[in-house]
């Protein structure tokens, strides 16, 4: 079992998802009990990624590689490493709460939608170990089929333009990566991300590679100017779709500039760098600003994910500055571990606040801030996780908002401390957007008769909370654990980002 | 005299002719309530065929009546998948058919004679041998998109295809006769493919062999459906019936593209530098107008017309990078191009009835809640048209991408590209209908109870997703075609 440990964990919510189809819409709760079955299987089999992965010795570990295309020399190959790990961690542990999540709220064709559930975890699963760069790309993109269903079925009312906008949009972002791995193909004959690691390109090459990958990457992000899909995605989406999208699929963006653009344009991407910081310091500040005057809660959350993810982009391309610029590797791996926990902690934090909505929602059927207000008057245990999650969100020390955001500033301030003040704009900003959001939702007196009505959450709607809190806390107070899992492979980026290709 | 030998080599194509003879004849002499068994002999004849022609395969190309006809692999592999499709063509239509009371023995009959022609064409050694099996393949879908004879839209459709296929046959006969002159000014007049490789070399006409080229690319680009010669691919995709253009879409295209590589490599190959451009403007047309007008269309098969065209431009894209690489990869695109087609079509004819043809995107309206099943079927056809892993039609799409790049036409790749993204949006407008919509007020959406239509276009759909997910021996086999 363990030398396919990868394998079993791609496909085993894959095919978990055909019984549960099966189930058909006849049999829903067997198809809920089925899949929430395989998603705390999957939950299981990738702690042993924990026992099994070496966090000290770092690099690529429990390897597999088959020979897929004979006469492309493409292969089945599968790795992980300490980035990886913590991502699959976050991605299965997420996997089993959006499935408890929709339990009883989705009730058009369950068994469709755990089914597509199920799917697109495996997936997700299967993009963070790739080191076939096809293989990457056709799992990179094949996440988009189940998506698509998951928002157009079950979404919001403008579903079908928020889903076609979203495919579209990602679509386009990706094919231009196509086109660079062709072009890579052309040079290397391989596709192994190792061996284009090492391929030596000029500058001008590298440049357009560069682009492309960051067309592709910065769209999944998102980054501005590229972001407008999500806030529509996410407004229309069901509650897991919002919480997968938020809390696994915005990670691919920042999961591929470490995978593909350091390491296989390291030169262009220190030349464009300035680029990437530019629009990661305009995602923090301007869209802090646009989250402060959204009406629908669910697109302020959205928002703030732009924000927040500003910090990964801006954690990882500083590093260029402060290795390539004044060879300071402490500060450098310091930025891309803050980056790293950042993307880990933005998956726990903008999932639980998705969670939340999607808990008012399913009680008012409104997403308008002003339809709330003193929901803690009838929901004093809801407002107790609403108030943590959004303290996580604004990044409060003890919570594991603030862990990353703090790493990514350190390291921006010795870069450059004018970088450093605008990335710390964040903590005012944030804080205003989301206090004033628990502010009109939870506090005052109830204006609503509404709101009068609505129910304490259920014994359901609290182990899923209470396990986005634990996760939360766990990763504000002692984040020792998820730094040493990815110490050597953030250290072993940073070195390898110093080498010069040309 | 043609020797035993001659006659081992063709054998299949012997077979199929004697096996349409016979079939015509069985059906004059049948009692009427006979007739269905004619059904499951015709497949049996395909498979048989099949059979033929891969027990028959020789190690080496092998030449037949003194060069007429060829049987390399390259001829093999379409054979064998044009005989394949039209078997698939067969399961599908026989419910439609029986419906509408068009189950006859013209129906099989002529569909045997255009495979053979298909065959004949694939296999061409000689420009003598291209224009008999183009025009048997031709003259028979002529009389199959008439074959309900007394609808007023299939006749309309038979017409064009008609007046505008004799016209684009006279275009390559009169190309065929330039090249014939100029092999004939500085050498020997020769109508065979292999001896016009290098006419370039010797002709004192240079001139006179570059105009034959552009009107045999002319013939070419028609029969493949390639703008601007796709006048005739939306009017007689929605006018001929569902079945026959099923076929149109999957053996027909399989022969254009066997027809243009017999013309254009093996005969014009010396030439490649001329005509690999043309073939670009070609693609870059197709992609463009296949693409841009598919998205207004409301009709099914009219959309699905559309994407012919436009990925009729992708195969063309493989053929104009004019290498082993790139004729392998379209190829394969023409391969893939058919089984996706003949799923799409054949979910089509599973949801047709007696006195409805599910023919209108809006007849998909809530497939999903009807029959979830048909509907993933619908879907998996759909994103591999829109070529979206892990389907098969991406991959397709990646080999002529890569085969563009790899012949230094990186700007021919993107265009590909950046038309693979207009065009996703109509395919995904028919998951959106299937999937998102609310079934239509009072529609019966039904799908028909033939066991064997459902068994086997589930198995047609799913090996998109087989194939997409292990397409390795299937490329190989090409390559292998072509020497790589």
């Amino acid at each position: 079992m363990f030398n396919h440990l990868l394998s079993l964990l791609i496909w085993l919510p894959v095919a978990g998802a055909i019984p549960v189809l099966l189930a058909g819409s006849a049999r829903p709760n067997l198809a809920r009990w089925l899949s929430l079955l395989v998603a705390v299987l999957t939950f299981v089999v990738s702690l042993f990624l924990l026992v099994q992965y070496n966090p000290d010795t770092g690099g690529m570990q429990l390897t597999e590689s088959y020979l897929w295309i004979a006469s492309w020399g493409v292969h089945y190959g599968l790795a992980v490493d300490g980035i990886s790990v913590a991502l699959i961690l976050m991605t299965t542990f997420v996997g089993i709460l959006v499935i408890a999540g929709a339990w009883e709220v989705i009730q058009d064709r369950p068994h469709q939608y755990m089914a597509a559930m199920l799917i697109l975890e495996g997936l997700l699963i299967g993009v963070f170990c790739a080191t076939d760069a096809l293989l990457f790309y056709a799992l990179f993109e094949a996440i988009l089929i189940p998506m698509f269903i998951l928002i157009g079925i079950w979404g919001g009312p403008r579903r079908v333009y928020a889903t076609l906008k979203f495919f579209i949009y990602t679509f386009f972002g990706s094919v231009f990566m196509l086109i660079a791995l062709l072009y890579l193909y052309q040079k290397a004959h391989t596709f192994d991300l190792a061996t284009l690691a090492a391929l030596p390109l000029t500058l001008k090459e590298q440049s357009w590679i560069f682009f492309a990958f960051l067309i592709a990457f910065a769209i999944k992000v998102p980054m501005v100017p590229v972001h407008t899909w999500l806030p529509d995605a996410h407004v229309e989406a069901p509650t897991g779709g919002s919480v997968v999208l938020a809390a696994v699929m915005l990670k691919i963006g920042g999961y591929g500039f470490l995978r593909f653009s350091l390491p296989i344009v390291p030169d262009a991407s220190e030349h464009f760098a300035w680029v990437v910081i530019a629009l990661s310091l305009i995602a923090v500040v301007y869209i802090g600003y646009v989250a402060l005057v959204q009406e629908d809660m669910k697109k302020l959350v959205a928002y703030s994910s732009v924000a927040h993810m500003g910090f990964v982009t801006l954690g990882i391309f500083i590093a260029f500055m402060l290795v390539r610029g004044s060879a300071n590797t402490d500060m450098a791996q310091l930025g891309m571990q803050g980056a790293m926990i950042q993307m880990i902690s933005h998956g726990f934090v903008s999932g639980a606040m998705f969670t939340c909505i999607g808990v008012l929602y399913d009680r008012m059927h409104t997403r308008s801030i002003k339809d709330y207000g003193g929901v803690i008057n009838v929901m004093p245990w809801f407002g107790f996780f609403y108030v943590l999650f959004a303290m996580a969100n604004c990044g409060l020390p003890g919570t594991s908002g603030f862990v990353g955001e703090f790493m990514v500033i350190l390291a921006s301030f010795s870069a450059n401390p004018w970088i450093a003040v605008f990335a710390a704009f964040t903590l005012i900003i944030g804080a205003a957007y989301t206090l004033w959001l628990v502010k009109r939702v939870l506090w005052g007196d109830i204006t609503n008769p509404h709101v009068a009505e609505m129910k304490e959450i259920n014994g359901r709607e609290t182990f899923v909370l209470v396990a986005f809190a634990a996760a939360v806390l766990a990763l504000g107070i002692w984040p020792q654990p998820l730094v040493h899992l990815m110490d050597s492979s953030v250290s072993q980026l940073v070195h390898q980002i110093a080498i010069h290709k040309i | 005299m043609p020797t035993f030998n001659d006659i081992l080599i063709m054998l299949p194509e012997f077979y199929l002719v004697a096996a349409a003879c016979v079939l015509l004849l069985t059906d004059a002499f049948m009692k009427p309530e006979q007739r269905p068994h004619l059904h499951w002999i015709s497949i049996f004849v395909l498979l048989v065929g099949i059979y033929l022609v891969i027990a028959g395969q020789p190690e080496q190309a092998a030449t037949a009546f003194g060069g007429m006809f060829v049987r390399d692999d390259v001829a093999e592999i379409l054979k064998v998948f044009a005989l394949g499709t039209t078997a698939l063509v067969f399961v599908y239509a026989r419910p439609y058919l029986i419906d509408r009371k068009l189950l006859i023995g013209e129906f099989y009959t002529l569909m045997i004679f255009a495979v053979l022609g298909i065959m004949l064409l694939v296999s061409a050694g000689n420009l003598l041998t291209v224009y008999l099996g183009l025009e048997l393949l031709s003259l028979s879908s002529y009389a199959l998109v008439a074959l309900n004879r007394d609808a007023r839209l299939p006749s309309e459709a038979a017409i064009k295809y008609f007046v505008l296929g004799a016209l684009a046959s006279g275009m390559l006969l009169y190309g065929m006769s330039m090249v014939y002159g100029a092999s004939g000014m500085g050498g020997t007049p020769s109508l065979d493919l292999a001896q016009l490789h290098n006419v370039m070399t010797y002709t004192t006409a240079p001139n006179l062999l570059l105009f034959g080229l552009i009107f045999m690319i002319v013939g070419i680009g028609f029969k493949l459906g390639a703008a601007p010669f796709h006048m005739w691919i939306p009017d007689v995709y929605q006018g001929a019936p569902t079945p026959i253009t099923t076929f149109i879409a999957s053996g027909s295209k399989l022969a254009a593209f066997g027809m243009a590589f017999r013309l254009l490599s093996s005969g014009m190959g010396d030439l490649s530098q001329h005509w690999h451009l043309m073939l670009a403007v070609l693609a870059v047309i197709s992609l463009a107008i296949g693409n841009l007008v598919a998205i207004v269309q409301t009709n099914l098969k009219r959309m699905l017309a559309y994407s012919t065209i436009s990925h009729m431009g992708y195969l063309l894209l493989g053929l104009s990078a004019a290498g082993p690489e790139g004729y392998a990869a379209a190829m394969f695109y023409a391969i893939c191009y058919a089984l996706m087609g003949v799923a799409a079509f054949g979910v089509m004819l599973a949801l047709s009835r007696a006195g409805f043809e599910c023919e209108e995107i809006a007849d998909l309206k809530g497939l999903n809640q009807k029959s979830p099943w048909m509907a993933f079927l619908m879907l998996l056809a759909m994103f591999s048209l829109a070529g979206v892993p892990p389907l098969f039609g991406f991959w397709a799409k990646v080999l002529v991408l890569e085969a563009a790049i790899h012949a230094n036409m990186l700007w021919l790749a993107i265009v590909g590209i950046v038309f693979a993204i207009i065009g996703l949006y109509y395919y995904l407008y028919v998951i959106k209908v299937m999937y998102f919509d609310k079934p239509a007020e009072g529609s019966v959406l039904t799908v028909q109870q033939d066991k064997p239509l459902r068994v086997v276009l589930s198995l047609n759909a799913l090996s998109l997703l087989a194939l997409g997910l292990y397409w390795g021996p299937l490329l190989g086999w090409c390559r292998s075609a072509f020497g790589l």
